[in-house]
């Protein structure tokens, strides 16, 4: 006879609210390793939907996510040059904040050259951008329709195509626009700051003594051609040949001495280590702070519920009862309490985290893993309450 | 062979000037069949008698034979599973009849019957044959929580009957219960100590059942003072 069941089947509601309790706990931590998994799984997002075998940066940078990176954009034709380079691609990368409808309205725009990889991965209404300017492609957690217009930097985009959902390493949405949007919109100066940086320059140039007008204009001219050129990427991706040395390309690059050459791996590392580091520590840290907790709780539960059968215990010890139906009782209670616990834990993620704000990744080997602990967590955690229960004496059953 | 011998049992709870001399040199057999009162006033250390028989209390000097198995001389014999014995030889019955709130009638019975070894599908015969022999086959499927005084202390002893022990000990068993109950209580256990040839031996104080024994041993201060034969 399975005296843990009966006990359970009698006081059904305790063990039920309890549990439930419990399971809201184990629910956090469930979704404490779903959130470190969307950290990771949102990081590398942009790195698996592009492919690219090397990211091409700026020198001494770890460009272009975790660190701001700017090359010149014609650098891509001389990359492309290179012995065991298959395509090329330059992107321009910015994180943008907006108001709409009255709210801060965050995203990170990608601005990529038409007719090479790099753009919206899948299309799922509407199209692909297929105008040099001002169309774009936004993902669908932005909740965007097909036809609305935004403003971003001096130009209205109207929206052409949804893409499924991507997001930057920081977990913002990402939109798609031409590289030469993209440009525009970072690099681009206001009119007003074009017309007051030109008058500056002129100025500059016609104040050398020893230039003519048309040396001074010249100069002046040069100037501001340089200043006010919009042809800066923030990165080139490159895809090799098949077969290609990956480390031969890279040193091939980096030749330049102004670029840095990243292999995908290396970015991944970047991402992964360097960005999402601490949140990993700050998630791994709550998850066992929440561990502990429930570990704390289910031993109070078990030893309260020990306590309140001491007179059975007393009972079947003067019975005759063997320690190992005490023991059993008590440590199938436990673990029935984590399986119940658990799976309403789960079952309340698995419901929900859609509708978390941030992505949250369900991974079988974490479940498992947690399921394991919390087992372990029950076993240790039913300890105080056989050791109460093995101090019971049988005596203790006999009186009013 | 006597079912119970016991031989200058004394028993002392704790040590030097704090030792308390609960029994002193108690000196008794109990004969199959046969039941037996032990009356005495609160404190008098029949309950400690009890438990010295029941291999709860181990005693501090004599000897305690069960069913002609030594189990204490001196301090409990080596070698004996004290719980073993409990389970074959001994059965018990409460005031409060403590049966296991959680479980159902049938199964505080077969609960006995499991710990003892017996097959779940012989459990559940025997149960129910047991709760019939004592007029609750209607009862098997209720919860202690819905039986009344008289139909919990039945299901009491049904349970400590289970595994057809040679020695039932029973501590106030009709203590919580009225006059009619009690009564039917002690005519149960008179029946059953002849049909089962078990020795019952009963704690009580209530002098208005000592027509029902066989035998009554007073204690007083430790002491058994008096042995009086109703046969």
């Amino acid at each position: 006879m399975n005296l843990a069941i009966r006990d359970i089947r009698y006081h059904r509601g305790r063990f039920i609210l309890t549990s439930i309790g419990l399971g809201l706990l184990l629910g956090v931590v469930i979704s404490m390793g779903g959130i470190y998994r969307g950290l990771i799984a949102d990081a590398l997002a942009i790195l698996n939907a592009n492919r690219a075998d090397i990211w091409v940066v700026q020198q001494d940078t770890n460009g272009p996510f975790a660190e701001s990176s700017r090359i010149p954009e014609d650098i891509k034709y001389r990359i492309a040059a290179v012995p065991g380079v298959a395509a090329v691609s330059p992107l321009a990368l910015q994180t943008i904040q907006i108001e709409r409808n009255g709210k801060p309205f965050r995203f990170f725009l990608i601005g990529y050259g038409m007719g090479s990889f790099g753009g919206p991965p899948s299309i799922i209404a509407g199209r692909n951008i297929s105008q040099k300017h001002y169309e774009m492609v936004v993902a669908k957690s932005m909740k965007i329709g097909l036809g609305e217009k935004l403003r971003l930097g001096q130009n209205e985009y109207t929206v052409v195509g949804i893409a499924e959902n991507i997001v930057s390493s920081s977990g913002d949405p990402a939109a798609y626009v031409t590289l030469a949007d993209a440009q525009d919109i970072q690099f681009k100066k206001s009119n007003h700051a074009i017309r007051n940086e030109r008058t500056k320059i002129a100025a500059g140039a016609d104040a050398i003594a020893t230039f003519s007008q048309q040396q001074a204009d010249f100069l002046a001219n040069n100037i501001i051609a340089a200043t006010e050129s919009t042809h800066t990427v923030n990165t080139v991706m490159v895809r090799l040949d098949a077969g290609a040395d990956l480390k031969q390309v890279q040193e091939r690059i980096q030749r330049w001495n102004y670029l840095r050459a990243i292999s995908d791996a290396e970015q991944t590392t970047i991402l992964s280590k360097g960005m999402i580091e601490k949140a990993r520590m700050q998630l791994g840290l709550f998850r066992a702070i929440l561990l502990v907790i429930s570990g704390v709780i289910i031993s109070l539960i078990i030893y309260t519920s020990t306590l309140d059968k001491i007179r059975v215990i007393a009972t079947l010890k003067l019975i005759g009862s063997q320690n190992r139906v005490i023991i059993g009782m008590i440590l199938q209670q436990s673990l029935l309490m984590g399986i119940l616990a658990y799976g309403i834990g789960y079952a309340v993620i698995l419901l929900t985290y859609e509708n978390f704000p941030r992505r949250i990744v369900l991974e079988a080997f974490d479940l498992q893993a947690l399921f394991v602990i919390v087992m372990v967590i029950c076993t240790f955690s039913s300890f105080v309450g056989i050791r109460k229960a093995l101090k019971v004496e049988p005596a203790e059953a006999l009186g009013g | 062979m006597y079912a119970v011998e016991v031989d200058n049992l004394t028993k002392i709870y704790g040590k030097g000037e704090t030792a308390v001399t609960a029994l002193q040199d108690a000196d008794f057999k109990v004969k199959r069949g046969e039941l037996v009162a032990i009356l005495g006033p609160s404190g008098s250390g029949k309950t400690t008698l009890l438990t010295c028989i029941g291999l709860i209390n181990e005693p501090t000097h004599g000897k305690v034979v069960i069913d002609g198995i030594t189990v204490a001389d001196e301090g409990w014999q080596g070698g004996i599973d004290l719980k073993r014995m409990r389970r074959e030889k001994l059965g018990f019955i409460f005031q409060a009849h403590n049966l296991i709130p959680f479980l159902t009638a049938q199964e505080n019975v077969m609960v006995a019957l499991e710990i003892n070894g017996l097959k779940r599908f012989e459990a559940k015969q025997r149960s129910v044959e047991l709760l019939d022999a004592l007029n609750l086959g209607h009862r098997v499927n209720n919860y202690p929580s819905a039986l009344s005084g008289g139909e919990s202390q039945r299901v009491a002893i049904a349970r400590a009957l289970a595994n057809r022990p040679r020695v039932i000990l029973a501590d106030e068993p009709t203590a919580a219960l009225d006059t009619e109950n009690g009564r039917n209580v002690m005519d149960l256990l008179k029946k059953l100590a002849v049909e089962n040839n078990s020795a019952i031996m009963v704690v009580t104080h209530d002098h208005r059942m000592v027509e029902n024994f066989d035998r009554i041993l007073e204690v007083s201060d430790g002491r058994i003072v008096a042995e009086k034969s109703n046969v």
